[in-house]
């Protein structure tokens, strides 16, 4: 126990006296929930749009109103005519446009089906579905009101809901992906680098030369990385709820416990990097191209899964961010129970046993 | 110095595939010895004392370090021995008095053992104010007498100094050695290896070792006496002439 001590403690003096090694630890969080919560989002605010209203009743204005009334919109009133919309999308002046038909409200009331054609710029499609998606949320709300107002009701003619997260916010994709990557970097580069780091200034044999048991040395590495880990969940989850207005709807208790889980399969990775690589160089890369690449590309943060080709999904599989991040999606923003992410939770225990179990196989007490 | 044998190795050998590094080496060294690991780079000087220390297995023969088997009883050998390696021992990112915290925590001192003890190693070391400095800030001839200091902190039976002063000035050289002879006084017997001449002239015995072999094994004064050498330079040029390893 005395020899764990010293050498724990050694090891926070070893994380506290190297400043990049703070910036990375503590730095990086944060800027990276800002960067991916505010600047890189699927969120669009302030979009020009046109509106061409060729009916001019009470319905459309109110809708108009609404549309106009959100942050997401910024219309363009110069615009009148099919004409003008033609040449505003050309010269990129409007992102979208919204045509109501002739006599919108009359169709409405005596035929239950009236016609809004949304049109959008798809040279970003990304963008364009976002916003076709905003301006039929709030043309599918109006709709609602007006079912409630009027009996018997009027027929609807599509049905649109963005479930979980109707105003499509990019915090809701952003903070899971973030936690899975930074904790992964932190927990399993972090600790390969620094059990490789003994094994080239040499202090690695002068540790294995003394009477400190080997897997005592890794468990004294890990537990540091292991609680600046946990601060650091804290952080981006007070950044994620009180800046980002992320919801935790499920138990905290078990979003804390699934995430110890995924940074102890983390660490486990990071022993195992240590145990291929004789360079602290070839850990980081290893770390940073094996690692992060696959979760950034492949865990269904920034791209979605179900679109990659067969190949690659399957690949993505054997990412346990992948899995954390469902679990993060699942008790974060749906609010489940252990019920719902078992199976989730059994894969990424899996990958740590085995994980554990090939770097114990591989750690060589004896160098040679 | 007395009879009684700490370390005994009978026909130890190391292969790395078809290289032999050290080729059925047997030697005997006694309590309180400075015992002298001579050769030339790749003579098998570290190979060999790597196989002492337990972090190499060997291919095949016997070895004991205070009557422990270096096959099956690595872990009592780690108790009995302290170890100085090649490479830079402390860590230079700690204090001196952290790193002597940490290796009297490894070592399973306890806190007033290590205070004790940290004390008489820094007042010995003329460290008193620079105790809380990084090591990184000390000069290359203090980090190796601190290095050597921690090495015996836990007073084991044998100490292990792998080229201990390489790069080191022969003046810091001088008073490392004084630290050894008085480490060999309170009877910590010290395995060195060296290639610098002057150095095995202050050993007890020495072991020349040629390609993995030994290939003299006496005093200095009785080396010199059965080759006819004024120096153990000389000694060394004449034994060495048949070496075929070149780095």
């Amino acid at each position: 126990m005395k020899q764990l001590i010293s050498f724990v403690k050694k090891e926070f003096n070893h994380i506290l006296r190297d400043r990049r090694t703070m910036l990375v630890l503590f730095g990086m969080p944060v800027v990276q929930l800002i960067i991916f919560g505010f600047a890189i989002t699927t969120e669009v605010r302030n979009a020009k749009i046109a509106i061409l209203d060729n009916s001019k009743d009470g319905i459309t204005q109110k809708l108009i109103t609404r549309i106009e009334s959100t942050e997401y919109f910024d219309v363009e009133h110069s615009i009148v005519s099919d004409q003008q919309i033609e040449e505003a999308f050309k010269s990129g002046k409007i992102k979208l446009a919204v045509v109501f038909q002739p006599n919108f409200q009359n169709e409405l009331s005596h035929s239950n089906k009236a016609q809004i054609q949304i049109i959008a710029d798809a040279t970003d499609p990304n963008q364009a579905t976002t916003l076709t998606n905003y301006i039929s949320a709030v043309v599918m709300d109006y709709q609602n009101e007006l079912i409630e107002l009027n009996k018997p009701p009027l027929t609807i003619e599509t049905e649109l809901r963005m479930l979980y997260n109707p105003q499509l916010k990019g915090a809701y994709i952003s903070v899971p992906g973030v936690m899975a990557l930074i904790l992964l970097l932190v927990s399993a580069m972090m600790t390969s680098i620094s059990v490789v780091k003994e094994k080239e200034l040499g202090t690695m044999e002068i540790l294995l030369v003394s009477p400190m048991k080997p897997w005592l040395v890794i468990i004294s590495k890990a537990i540091p990385y292991f609680i600046l880990s946990i601060v650091n969940v804290i952080t981006i989850l007070l950044l994620s709820v009180l800046l980002l207005d992320m919801p935790i709807n499920g138990s905290l208790f078990l979003l804390i416990s699934m995430t110890i889980l995924y940074i102890l399969c983390a660490l486990s990775l990071g022993l195992l990097i240590s145990t291929v690589t004789n360079s602290q160089l070839a850990a980081m890369l290893i770390s940073l191209v094996g690692l992060m690449l696959p979760v950034v590309m492949l865990s269904g943060y920034a791209f979605p899964i179900a679109n990659m080709p067969d190949a690659l999904q399957l690949l993505a599989n054997f990412s346990p961010a992948k899995w954390f991040i469902i679990i993060i999606k699942n008790v974060m923003i749906k609010g489940v129970g252990i019920e719902r992410i078992w199976k989730e939770m059994l894969v990424i225990s899996g990958m740590t046993l085995i994980f554990i179990l090939i770097s114990i196989k591989r750690f060589k007490i004896r160098l040679q | 110095m007395n009879n009684e044998i700490v370390i005994k190795t009978d026909k130890l050998t190391k292969k790395f595939g078809d290289f032999t590094a050290v080729d059925e080496i047997s030697f005997e060294v006694y309590k309180g010895e400075i015992f002298g690991f001579l050769g030339a780079n790749g003579a098998g000087k570290t190979t060999a004392m790597k196989m002492l220390i337990g972090i190499s297995k060997p291919t095949s023969g016997a070895a004991s370090i205070s009557g422990f088997d270096v096959y099956k009883q690595t872990e009592q050998i780690k108790k009995n021995i302290g170890y100085m390696s090649q490479k830079f021992s402390l860590y230079e990112d700690l204090t001196i008095m952290e790193n002597i915290e940490l290796f009297g925590g490894i070592y399973g001192l306890s806190y007033v053992e290590i205070k004790a003890r940290g004390k008489n190693l820094i007042d010995k070391l003329n460290l008193q104010n620079e105790s809380d400095k990084l090591v990184e800030s000390l000069p290359l001839g203090w980090k190796q007498k601190l290095a050597f200091g921690l090495a015996i902190l836990h007073n084991p039976q044998i100490v292990f100094l792998d080229e201990p002063t390489s790069g080191v000035d022969p003046i810091t050289r001088r008073q490392f050695w004084d630290m050894i002879y008085e480490a060999s006084h309170k009877g910590i017997t010290v395995f060195v290896t060296t290639h610098y001449m002057d150095e095995a002239e202050y050993c007890n015995r020495i072991c020349i070792l040629v390609d993995g072999e030994i290939k003299a094994l006496d005093s200095p004064e009785g080396l010199k006496r059965k080759l006819e050498a004024k120096s153990i330079d000389e000694v060394f040029v004449m034994l060495a002439r048949s070496a075929k390893r070149t780095e």
